[in-house]
């Protein structure tokens, strides 16, 4: 079997012998057209289907967008705390969490998973969902499990996220500005 | 005409727009289902956003200033302004762009509310104006492709349209704001008064309750005080063969004051405290700090356990915690700035305070000189102490000082802080009850927000004959000024009387008589009378002359102006006219020059200026 990724010097050679049987053999042009289209070569399988899919960053950097223009998110995070005291970064906190809050508020409707209070007893019935709850500690036996809820967990129930216009350049978090 | 599918109610507010619509087949009188249009609008270059209220801001871009497509709406790709949220949002940066409060323009007696003056702050020649009128248009546009987006069957044109105006607009706000509706296309329009469109709400909202809250005699006070202005009515509760009936009988002064000279108040007094400590802000973070007061403001109305609420006005620059300035509002503050400063415990003697203007005063809009909400309430209760006498059902009052409302309805946003409205209401008992009168009651559940456009949407379900409907008319007799015959003596203006052209309640789509004095129009040329309304004078038939007045009494309005087109006639002849009123059922005043002789008659115009740009 050739290489699969000949090197410069011999793509030149194939290039030439390709183009005259090409010419030469009508089913070798066959092959070489649907090879053109994309199409699969016969005998090379299918890629599985990845289990695995890259998240759209669209969304994410959306977000990011809106925390730095409500709340100054960004600039919270860029900047070093080590040099300021405690009562200046918390100052400049109450910014970040006003506005980040109202965006949070403003595209989310978010509950918690479990209303019970936390530090109260719950049980789990058998099938429970797995991602809505996380059993943690002396993991064991089977269902129903019998335990405290240390976290409520938040769920969001609605998203609003404004729509974006065809061709916006969503990774400009926030623009530079420059006042005439 | 295709059958309108909905009762649409629009609120073109100040500083922002709303628009409420109930399904006319939906069900009867107090039952009826009604939902808010969710109005797509930008709220930051490239995002669109559906929010309930429409900000009333426009932005014209300069045409570098944003990327090609991020100013896309759903309905058109190429807009040539921005009209909502991020107008606002970018305009607080670059004013000298932004149209704001363009409906205090519309009602502006000294400006030509056809010229293109807006924004006020645009340096000559480098920023396109435009008027207060195409701004109304503008937004109307706006909320017409909204719906029309949403309902791609059901074209807002072919539905009943309300669109609100502030009780206190003059006729010829009012007319434009109609003229606005008719150019976006609403055909089926009528206008309404918004502190009737808010206890129209109620109504609705009390689902048939309403008419165990309130009986024969009583006189409800709507006070309606929105981001820019107050507006003050009288609905009294009459009786007609058996069933409860409302009446509109007395509208306030166009007062130009609202939560947004309450938000400054407070952000001067907490600038001046920094100025104390040395620290100086510029344009913008005057801005973030109006801002900031204003949560720091809700937080402190809101629960009267906290003292003090931080604000922090952040730097511009992308260093937040090195820039920043710390420093907070206390409780005393907002107790001194606004509960005082805005409503002050007053006696109902007093009037609110008008400083003399400057003879230089730069051109802006006549806001209100005297903070003082109680004081104007006071004075507008004082002028209109006998409006109920000739009601029936209505014991006359014995000499009353000023009229003893027994309810009252707030509306606007800056009720939301119960804090004001306790206030008002003890203001109000306070007065009461040195008359000897009981307290009013509060007529509570309106949505503070959305009620006016709500109402109004109600208001058109009502007109078809589905529930009860204030009544009222006009809520000012018109006159028109005339020259008394005397010799010309120097230095003495003739003395000037009144002739009322149209009484004081004359309902929709009603016509005054004709007073038989004639005026003499000259063909050709624009002839200009002076102009007059009063809201208290409640007995004048047409016709009518009066010699003096008493001050308050009359207000003088924009001078009218009519004009005989040279058709039949020979430029230069004086044609002897006389002067028609009528109320239109869009609910506009029109008056009418009507010669001696032939059936023709001609329009007086009343936003005169736009008549002169021929």
């Amino acid at each position: 079997m050739a290489e699969s990724t000949p090197p410069a010097s011999n793509r030149l050679s194939l290039a030439l012998a390709t183009c005259w049987r090409i010419f030469s053999d009508p089913a070798f042009a066959g092959a070489v057209a649907r090879l053109r289209s994309g199409e699969a070569l016969p005998g090379t399988p299918a890629p599985a289907p990845s289990r695995l899919h890259a998240a759209a960053p669209d969304a994410a950097l959306q977000l990011l967008g809106l925390l730095q223009q409500e709340g100054r998110f960004i600039d919270f995070l860029e900047e070093d705390v080590a040099a300021y005291s405690d009562a200046e970064v918390g100052a400049a906190t109450r910014v970040v969490h006003e506005g980040c809050r109202k965006a949070l508020r403003q595209h989310f409707a978010i509950e918690a998973v479990r209303s019970e209070p936390e530090g109260t007893r719950v049980t789990l019935a058998e099938g429970f969902d797995a991602s809505a709850v996380r059993l943690t500690g002396n993991v064991v036996g089977r269902a129903p499990f019998a335990g405290s809820l240390t976290h409520r967990g938040w769920r969001v129930t609605e998203t609003r996220l404004p729509k974006v216009a065809a061709g916006h350049d969503l990774s400009i978090l926030a623009p530079a500005e420059v006042e005439l | 005409m295709t059958e309108a599918r909905y009762a649409v109610g629009i609120d073109l507010g100040t500083t922002h727009c709303a628009l409420s619509y109930v399904d006319l087949a939906s069900g009867k009188d107090d039952e009826v289902a009604q939902a808010m249009l969710r109005l797509p609008q930008l709220t930051a270059p490239g995002a669109v956003e559906e929010l309930h209220l429409l900000p009333s801001f426009l932005y014209l871009p300069h045409p570098d200033e944003f990327a090609a497509g991020d100013l896309v709406l759903p309905w058109s790709s190429q807009p040539g302004m921005i009209v909502g949220e991020m107008a606002r949002s970018v305009g607080a940066q670059t004013p000298i762009r932004l149209v704001s409060s363009a409906k205090s323009w519309l009602c502006h007696p000294g400006v030509d509310r056809r010229a293109a003056i807006l924004p006020a702050a645009a340096p000559e020649d480098e920023v396109a104006r435009l008027s207060p009128y195409d701004a109304s248009v503008c937004y109307l546009r706006h909320l017409h492709d909204a719906w029309n987006h949403a309902h791609p069957n059901d074209d807002l044109a072919a539905q009943e349209v309300v669109v609100t105006v502030p009780a206190s607009f003059d006729p010829a706000a009012r007319e434009l704001t109609a003229e606005a509706a008719k150019a976006v296309g609403f055909d089926r329009l009528v206008l309404l008064e918004e502190p009737q469109a808010a206890l129209y709400s109620w109504i609705h909202e009390s689902r048939g309750d309403w008419r165990n809250h309130v009986r024969v005699g009583d006189v409800i006070l709507v006070i309606d005080v929105g981001g820019g202005t107050t507006d003050l009515s009288l609905i009294a509760v009459t009786e007609r063969e058996g069933s409860l009936e409302l009446t509109r009988v007395a509208v306030g002064d166009h007062i130009l004051l609202g939560g947004d000279n309450m938000d400054l108040a407070l952000a001067h007094v907490v600038k001046n405290k920094l100025a104390a400590e040395g620290k100086t802000l510029d344009h913008w973070q005057v801005q973030a700090l109006t801002h900031g007061c204003r949560h720091a403001k809700e937080a402190l109305l809101a629960d009267v356990t906290v003292d003090a609420v931080p604000i922090v006005v952040p730097s511009r620059g992308s260093r937040l915690i090195g820039g920043s300035i710390r420093t907070e509002l206390t409780r005393d503050e907002v107790a001194r700035t606004l509960i005082d400063g805005f409503f002050p415990e007053v006696a109902v003697g007093a009037r609110p305070a008008a400083r003399s203007r400057g003879a230089l005063t730069r051109l802006g809009l006549p806001y209100a000189q005297d903070p003082a909400v109680t004081r104007h309430l006071a004075a507008f209760l004082g002028a209109q102490a006998g409006a109920v006498d000739d009601l029936p059902g209505f014991e006359p009052r014995h000499g009353g000082s000023f009229l003893q409302p027994t309810a009252v309805l707030f509306n606007g946003g800056v009720f939301k802080a119960g804090v004001l409205a306790e206030r008002v209401l003890k203001v109000l008992n306070d007065w009461l009850a040195t008359d000897g009168a009981p307290p009013v009651r509060v007529l509570a559940g309106a949505d503070l927000d959305l009620a006016v456009a709500r109402g109004a949407a109600y208001y058109g379900h009502v007109r078809r004959g589905g529930g009860v409907r204030i009544r009222g008319g006009t809520a000012r007799a018109y006159y028109v000024g005339v020259e008394s015959a005397m010799p010309a003596v120097p230095g003495l203006e003739p003395p000037i009387q009144a002739l009322c052209l149209a009484p004081f309640g004359m309902e929709e789509g009603t016509e005054a008589g004709v007073p038989p004095q004639e005026f003499g129009l000259v063909v050709g040329e624009p002839v200009r009378f002076r102009f007059f309304g009063s809201a208290v004078r409640r007995d004048d038939p047409v016709g009518v002359l009066l010699d003096d007045w008493s001050p308050g009494e009359l207000d003088e309005l924009e001078e009218i102006e009519a004009t005989l087109p040279a058709d039949s006639r020979m430029p230069g002849d004086v044609v002897p006219v006389r002067l028609r009123a009528s109320v239109t059922e869009v609910g506009t005043l029109r008056l009418e020059a009507i010669p001696r002789s032939g059936s023709e008659h001609w329009k007086v115009e009343l936003n005169v200026r736009s008549a002169t740009a021929q």
